[in-house]
């Protein structure tokens, strides 16, 4: 056998678990001996970047987790679970599966659904909605069309089939995410209070129960693959198929199983599979566990126990059941054709044992697994922030045809219709979907209840590139304006992370600084933190991804007739907006798509914010607004121009840019700005609301026409506009080498 | 009067089939699991979409084997009102109960929108409710959706006017345009001869309330209740 100690083991075993030596030392330590090879994969898998938190844990420690609403907060289990009222819990969560999408897009984007979906029935919730915010680099480029039509074709696929409707979403594309796209994938469940269910390993002599696929050699070293800069250079061993087919069986046995008294505990098997898995419940309960693995059933032959403990094979649930009871739990999933084996039991050692036909493969503290190492580098700022937030207008001509300057922002794919996207995916199986995608949040009915809940999902990597703090900030006060926009309260987000390599002090920085902005704005807005993932070393080609925290907002509509959404209603309506009127360019996509500038530093005010989300909500409440829509990727023009799309319904604006520039009045993106429209006699109303909550109205148009009018000599035919929002996406999309 | 719907591995608008017959229409409506042999006292069998048994070999290629679609044809044969949705419809096609067959999508892609149908019957068990001609919206959701047959099957569905619901624009056109997944005859649901069995691909049980953006499909289970109502039940 080769010489283990920490001063002689070879680089490349190190390599392949993407430990260093520093670590390795440390395990020899903690252990006291040379670790096994199955110990050494176990410790590989669980201190990972992905598993472990390595370098984001002592920020994501500062950040708010706390409300009266919150039933289960992070980190406490597979995610966070929120009241709602009427004794009923939403659990909700985002996580990334980016690294594996860039080489195999369609099976990746289908697994990562797959993996989001099973965190939420493992916590007892039936899973209503899926979400999927994707980032891809250019789509003139034939490898990115087909990234983006392989990844958009996974999620398709798994949700559909599933039986879970797709509901929302983004679509963004930048030169940034150029070989390395960014897959998020978001589910929400829904279930009564009283049946929640933990991923806890206790009561020893409880039988550890295995159900799903069989255990194969795909995935073995996912979660460290996670932690290798570029995923195309890497092989294809590491990437998982899945079965949504199987998925679904294993929701409606857990779901039935859980009404059963015959359950103690059930976590599903994602990065880092039965490792993780069974050492994470154990950790939690407190207990140790013994694994017998040549009791796996494997779908291949001459599996180690190493490639068993580490593989990733997908659709795959460990039941911890009551002892006495494994029979009856046998014979639920056996009615649900889904396979079982009893694979080990609880112990009261606080080890992990790993047994292999009676013999001791690895033998571990839980305690060390669970206490990776922490990395907290110095945060100093980067130099290239000041060049990029010094913008100089002066230098940034206002283009003369501003009503061209619209049409071609409304076919811009980061602003033009995703439905081309969503019309694959099922959006109302479950009939719940009141407002699908394409709406500020969707909405879905509570049913047996008057209750709705609201949910969006936003992220701007341009924003937090710039700033990284304040775009961090705006990221969750989007996602809340979105939800207000609809009439629904904000309570609560997850976040999914998505950064280059934090051994880069810039992309370091830029994390530390955007937890701090997104901390800030849900202590301010009064929405903690549920839960999500954090995805490290987004980079290829030596370029680092944007820093891209994607924010899933949940939010709460007690009457759900009194909502809203974003489609001006009739004419003569007054057009009006809540918060300022003026707007600085920092960050636009105008700037970026018009004249190739990535500049500013935009920015928010949180008590502005505040004030303008309460103003918009009790106007929505009261009945006195009849469309909300926040202003965002495009600006003022491109809100209005998409409420008069929405409603079919053309619209006339009286504003002026007085001595400011007519372009950022009419594409600037500044904060806390959102497009309402009211009936005539109903004005009044509103401008009370609004001065009762301290935010300011500006009446800038009415509703009525088929021109879309913005400016004197600055106008377009709702038709045409329609056009271009409709078919710009679904043109850059088409393709010859994209997957149908 | 009671309702059943069929759920086999992989069925997904059985919770949505089970909520809109009992919530909306009025039924006492239970779910039954693919593995029963008794549908006595069902008046009506509903065979819900989804992707049963994981669409393997074809869509409802291998539920039709599953021992409850002895019953379900037994039932079929004595008259009993069936409706199959979606894969029900698939199902049906399979298991021998609709003639023709369902072919990927013209469009190669799963397909989700909200489309309109065009009512081609209104003396029918299922559509009595309908004015003449009625234009309804109701989604779809599929994959598996072109709707095919031979030409002399065709003539014969079309012969006996067993078309109920062809894809059409809003003004009642059955255009290409409308059509979104290349049925021939822009056909979106047709019934056996006797017609008491209707396979359709929309989904009405998903356009019952108001609430999910329409209650078209709510014609439907007006239609079947008062046809239940009229004759003597069990």
């Amino acid at each position: 056998m080769a010489d283990m100690t920490p001063a002689a083991i070879d680089d490349a075993i190190l390599r392949a678990i993407s430990l260093n030596r520093t670590e390795y030392a440390r395990i020899t330590d903690l252990m006291g001996r040379p670790p096994s090879e199955v110990e050494l994969g176990i410790f590989g898998a669980l201190w990972s970047e992905h598993c472990g938190y390595k370098h984001s844990r002592p920020h994501l420690r500062t950040m708010p987790t706390q409300s009266e609403a919150i039933l289960v907060a992070a980190g406490e289990e597979n995610a966070g679970a929120v009241d709602i009222g009427d004794g009923l819990a939403v659990v909700f969560k985002i996580e990334s599966h980016n690294h594996p999408s860039a080489v195999e897009p369609f099976q990746s984007a289908a697994t990562g659904v797959g993996g989001i979906i099973r965190d939420i029935f493992t916590m007892g919730a039936r899973p209503i909605a899926l979400f999927d915010s994707l980032r891809f680099g250019p789509l003139d480029k034939p490898r990115n069309r087909y990234l983006a039509n392989g990844i958009i074709g996974g999620v398709g696929f798994y949700g559909n089939c599933v039986g879970i409707p797709t509901v929302g979403g983004e679509v963004v594309v930048d030169e940034s995410y150029e070989g390395n796209p960014l897959v998020n994938a978001m589910c929400v469940g829904l279930l009564p209070h009283d049946r929640l269910t933990s991923a806890t390993a206790t009561g020893t002599g409880n039988p550890l129960i295995l159900v799903g696929a069989d255990t194969g050699r795909d995935g073995v070293h996912g979660a460290t693959f996670a932690s290798v800069e570029d995923p195309e250079a890497s092989t294809r061993g590491v990437v998982q198929v899945g079965n949504p087919f199987l998925e679904k069986l294993l929701i409606e046995a857990c779901l039935e199983l859980l009404e059963t008294d015959a359950v103690v505990g059930m976590q599903d098997l994602g990065a880092a599979g039965l490792t993780s898995s069974a050492v994470e419940a154990a950790g939690r309960g407190g207990a140790g566990v013994k694994l017998n693995i040549d009791k796996v059933s494997r779908r291949t032959a001459n599996l180690t126990p190493y490639e068993v403990m580490l593989s990733e094979s997908q659709e795959r649930m460990l039941v911890v059941a009551t002892r006495g009871r494994e029979a009856e739990v046998i014979a639920l999933f056996d009615r649900w054709g889904l396979h079982s084996d009893i694979i080990g039991e609880v112990t009261d050692d606080g080890h992990v044992t790993v047994l292999d036909e009676g013999n001791q493969v690895a033998r571990i503290p839980i305690e060390f697994l669970i206490d990776a190492p922490e990395y907290e580098l110095p945060v100093v700022r980067p130099d290239y922030l000041d060049r990029v937030q010094a913008l100089d207008l002066a230098q940034v001509p206002e283009s003369d045809d501003l009503a061209a300057t619209l049409l071609e922002l409304l076919a811009a794919p980061n602003i033009a219709s995703k439905y081309c996207v969503y019309r694959t995916y099922d959006q109302t199986v479950g009939t719940n979907t009141v407002s699908g995608p394409g709406s500020d949040a969707a909405v879905l009915r509570i049913k047996g209840t008057k209750r709705a809940i609201a949910i969006a999902t936003d992220g701007n990597g341009r924003h937090v590139f710039l700033n990284p703090r304040g775009g961090g900030a705006r990221a969750v006060a989007e996602a809340a304006r979105n939800v207000v926009c609809t009439g629904a309260e904000p309570i609560a987000i997850t976040n999914c992370l998505n950064f280059g390599s934090p051994t880069e002090p810039a992309v370091y920085y830029q994390f530390a600084e955007a937890v701090a902005g997104i901390s800030e704005a849900c202590e301010r807005l009064g929405t903690p933190v549920t839960g999500g993932n954090v995805s490290f070393y987004n980079e290829a080609n030596n370029r680092q991804i944007h820093p891209t925290p994607v924010i899933g907002m949940l939010g709460v509509l007690e009457d759900i007739n009194n909502r809203s959404d974003s489609a001006f209603k009739d004419t003569d309506d007054v057009i009006a907006l809540i918060g300022p009127l003026e707007s600085d360019l920092d960050g636009s996509e105008y700037l970026k798509l018009i004249h190739g500038i990535e500049a500013g530093a935009p920015g928010i005010d949180l008590d502005l914010e505040a004030r303008v989300q309460a103003a918009c909500l009790a106007g929505i409440r009261s009945g006195v607004v009849r469309s909300a829509h926040d202003v965002a990727d495009g600006g003022l023009a491109v809100a209005v121009a998409e409420s008069a799309i929405a409603g079919g319904i053309g619209a006339t604006l009286d504003i002026d840019a007085a001595d400011g520039r007519r372009d950022a009045l009419l594409f600037g993106e500044s904060a806390s700005r959102i497009v309402v429209s009211t009936a005539p006699d109903r004005l009044a109303d509103l401008e009370r609301m609004c001065g009762e909550n301290g935010a300011s109205l500006t009446i800038i148009g009415r509703v009525g026409g088929a021109r879309i009018a913005l400016l004197p000599g600055v106008e377009v035919a709702l038709e045409e506009a329609d056009g271009a929002w409709q078919y710009g996406l679904a043109d850059a999309l088409a393709s010859q080498n994209g997957r149908g | 009067m009671k309702a059943c719907v069929i759920v086999f591995p992989g069925s997904n608008c059985d919770h949505d089939a089970q909520h809109a017959l009992s919530e909306v229409a009025g039924f006492q409506a239970d779910f039954v699991w693919h593995a029963e042999t008794d549908l006595d006292g069902y008046d009506l069998i509903m065979i819900p979409g989804g992707f049963s048994y994981g669409d393997h070999l074809r869509s409802g290629a291998v539920a039709r084997f599953a021992a409850a679609m002895g019953p379900v044809q037994e039932a079929a044969r004595r008259g009993t009102p069936i409706l199959g949705v979606c894969n029900g419809f698939q199902v049906l096609l399979e298991a021998g109960l609709l003639p023709g067959a369902m072919l990927r999508n013209a469009g190669l892609e799963f397909r989700h929108d909200w489309v309109g149908l065009r009512t081609e019957r209104t003396d029918t068990i299922f559509t009595s409710a309908c004015e003449p001609g009625q234009l309804l919206r109701m989604p779809i959701a599929h994959g598996d959706g072109n709707y095919y047959a031979d030409p002399e099957t065709i003539a014969e569905l079309e012969g006996e006017g067993r078309v109920l619901f062809r894809y059409c624009d809003e003004a009642g056109e059955t255009t290409p345009e409308a059509n979104p997944n290349g049925s021939i005859n822009n056909i979106a649901g047709i019934t056996n001869e006797r017609g008491n069995v209707l396979g359709m691909m929309p989904h009405p049980e998903r356009a019952s309330e108001m609430i999910l953006g329409g209650d078209d499909g709510a014609q439907i289970w007006r239609s079947l209740v008062a046809h239940l109502e009229a004759v003597p039940v069990g």
